[in-house]
């Protein structure tokens, strides 16, 4: 209950600063840019013809109803589609040149580049300071001091140190959902990537853990591109700079978010976010 | 909700005494069926305990010193029982370690690797088909293989016979937990650009920890009181051998000759095994319970 109240409370307030702010929001030189990609669950195609930028150190957030393709794309982004056979993708996925779903891409090299978090929190049945090592371990040699100078500054990013500095050798099992959370966050941001999806990251957290969250996002953006799929509007309306709307696997429309949501341009998306459907 | 309950329904108006006599029915059988359970729990309890106070009341009654520091001897001179609990524990330890380590892998291939393929599916099947096999069948087998080659009965023989009925246990169990876990657990690791051997041994390996342990342990518990895999293998050894090449004793196989001779002090012999081997395999359990309850 008082999740609603309070969502529909911030509405007003978070479209109102949005606003004030959106005259100044400038779009960066795309650090991901995709052309013509179409992407297909064996025979049933799961996205088809997008077309769409991720301007450098900027948040794009996607929204759209379930089943619309927004995860998918995600998913084609850090080519976590590879793991399960007969999800295929065509088309242009460039990163510095680089095709993204080339074939021939090295996986685990572009994953310690474009880092994920889920929708659920998925610590690893290991120690706090383990799990932040776990990921950093895989691509560099760092000594027993620079790994700790690590683990420190990426829970001090993830807005986390402060909680747990002193059970940095406890479970990370025993945290707290929302401190789960931000210790994925923690986790994918140690090795470093130069971007960060998120894949409903609060969709299974209270409302204090997601307002946490949504702040450590808007701080990350500075360093790193983000790429959030959310299912709700006013979270993209806080925490984006454009917003992308998603409909039966096509791109309906992107637009600066304050565009999005006061003046969209599709029929479509209008009635999506005014909740006539989805 | 509620206003669809008392508007336009087919059927009578709701009557407060066919309520309260389908309450009183719920409740009685919820009774019955309570009583049920108890009952069923009583019975099985019934008969382990009557199994484990005898066992320990004639078991204990022959505990000494003698027993565990001397070999079996001749009848009526009151030997121990130290090359069978020495002969149990090699053959048991060695048995763990060549089939824990073979079914770890097979389990691992058929959750991780193989999954849905015709030669994953042909390998459960056997599994399951070897998980249920007679053990006699296994100790013929392993006569065939290692004991009629070379010409006599072995220890290390006995080893192998033990191994091949822990592989079973171990592959069915260590690819049932490797499935409970969350497919999002190996997708965070393969995000930070884990390889999947990595995701496997770093973080399915430990969530799976203790269904893993447990899986070892009860293969551990079946393989320390079998008795017809060793008796063509084996075979047994009345003198102290601790040579993997000469038969071996074993406390199964000592129960089986002593529990059936005609000699007083072997058959309480054949009661003290059978303690003692109850005796470790519940206190395998207990300690590793206990450590894998300070690893979390």
């Amino acid at each position: 209950m008082s999740t609603a109240m309070s969502v529909s409370q911030d509405r007003q307030a978070s479209f109102g600063g949005v606003h004030a702010r959106s005259s100044d929001v400038r779009m960066n030189e795309p650090r991901i840019a995709i052309k013509r990609l179409d992407f297909y669950y064996g025979s049933n195609q799961a996205l088809k013809n997008i077309q769409l930028d991720f301007p450098d150190r900027q948040v794009t957030g996607m929204i759209g109803p379930s089943g619309c393709g927004k995860s998918t794309l995600l998913r084609v982004l850090n080519r976590m589609y590879d793991l399960y056979p007969g999800q295929r993708a065509t088309g242009d996925v460039m990163m510095d040149g680089m095709n993204i779903i080339d074939p021939a891409v090295d996986l685990n090299a572009l994953r310690a580049r474009i880092g994920m978090v889920f929708q659920k929190p998925t610590p690893f049945p290991m120690t706090i300071y383990d799990n932040i090592a776990f990921g950093v371990k895989l691509h560099e040699r760092l000594s027993k001091a620079e790994m700790d100078e690590r683990v420190e500054w990426s829970l001090t990013r993830g807005a986390l140190w402060e909680e747990v500095k002193d059970r940095l050798n406890t479970s990370a099992m025993g945290l707290s959902g929302g401190q789960q959370q931000r210790l994925c966050i923690a986790r994918t941001i140690a090795v470093r990537p130069e971007v960060i999806l998120f894949d409903e990251p609060t969709s299974a957290l209270d409302p204090i853990s997601t307002l946490k969250i949504e702040e450590l996002i808007d701080e990350l953006k500075h360093d790193f591109t983000i790429a959030i799929v959310t299912h709700n509007m006013q979270q993209a309306a806080r925490c984006a700079d454009q917003v992308a709307f998603f409909y039966l696997g096509e791109m309906v429309e992107v637009a600066p978010d304050a565009e999005m949501f006061t003046a969209p341009k599709q029929r479509r998306t209008q009635e999506y976010i005014t909740g006539r459907f989805g | 909700m509620s206003a669809t309950t008392n508007g336009s329904l087919a059927g009578p108006a709701r009557n407060e005494q066919v309520s309260r006599a389908l309450g009183r029915r719920r409740r009685r059988t919820s009774h019955i069926i309570a009583a049920l359970c108890l009952a069923a729990t009583v019975i099985g309890l019934l008969f382990l305990a009557s199994i484990l106070v005898t066992l320990v009341w004639r078991g204990a009654a022959g505990l000494s010193v003698a027993v565990f520091t001397q070999a079996t001897k001749p009848p009526g001179s009151n030997g121990g029982l130290l090359n069978a609990i020495v002969g149990t524990l090699i053959q048991t330890g060695i048995g763990t370690l060549i089939g824990t380590p073979i079914g770890l892998m097979v389990g691992t291939y058929l959750a991780e690797y193989g999954r849905g393929s015709a030669l994953a599916n042909t390998v459960r099947f056997v599994s399951d088909v070897l998980l249920s096999a007679p053990s006699i069948l296994i100790g013929l087998f392993i006569y065939q293989l290692c004991v009629e080659p070379f010409g006599g009965f072995s220890g290390l023989a006995g080893c192998l016979a033990l191994a091949v009925i822990v592989i079973p246990i171990v592959v069915r169990t260590t690819e049932d937990m490797l499935q409970l876990i969350p497919p999002s657990l190996r997708e965070a690791a393969m995000a930070l650009g884990a390889p999947k051997w990595k995701t496997i041994v770093l973080v399915c390996y430990r969530a799976a920890m203790n269904g893993i342990v447990t899986g070892v342990l009860l293969a551990i518990a079946r393989i320390a009181g079998e008795t017809a895999p060793l008796l063509f293998t084996s075979l047994g050894n009345l003198n102290w051998s601790v040579s993997l090449a000469q038969p071996m004793s074993s406390l199964p196989v000592t129960i089986y000759q002593y529990a059936g001779s005609a000699f007083e002090d072997w058959v309480q012999l054949a009661w003290v095994g059978a303690l003692l081997i109850t005796v470790g395999v519940l206190a395998t359990n207990v300690l590793a319970r206990f450590a894998l309850r300070g690893g979390r």
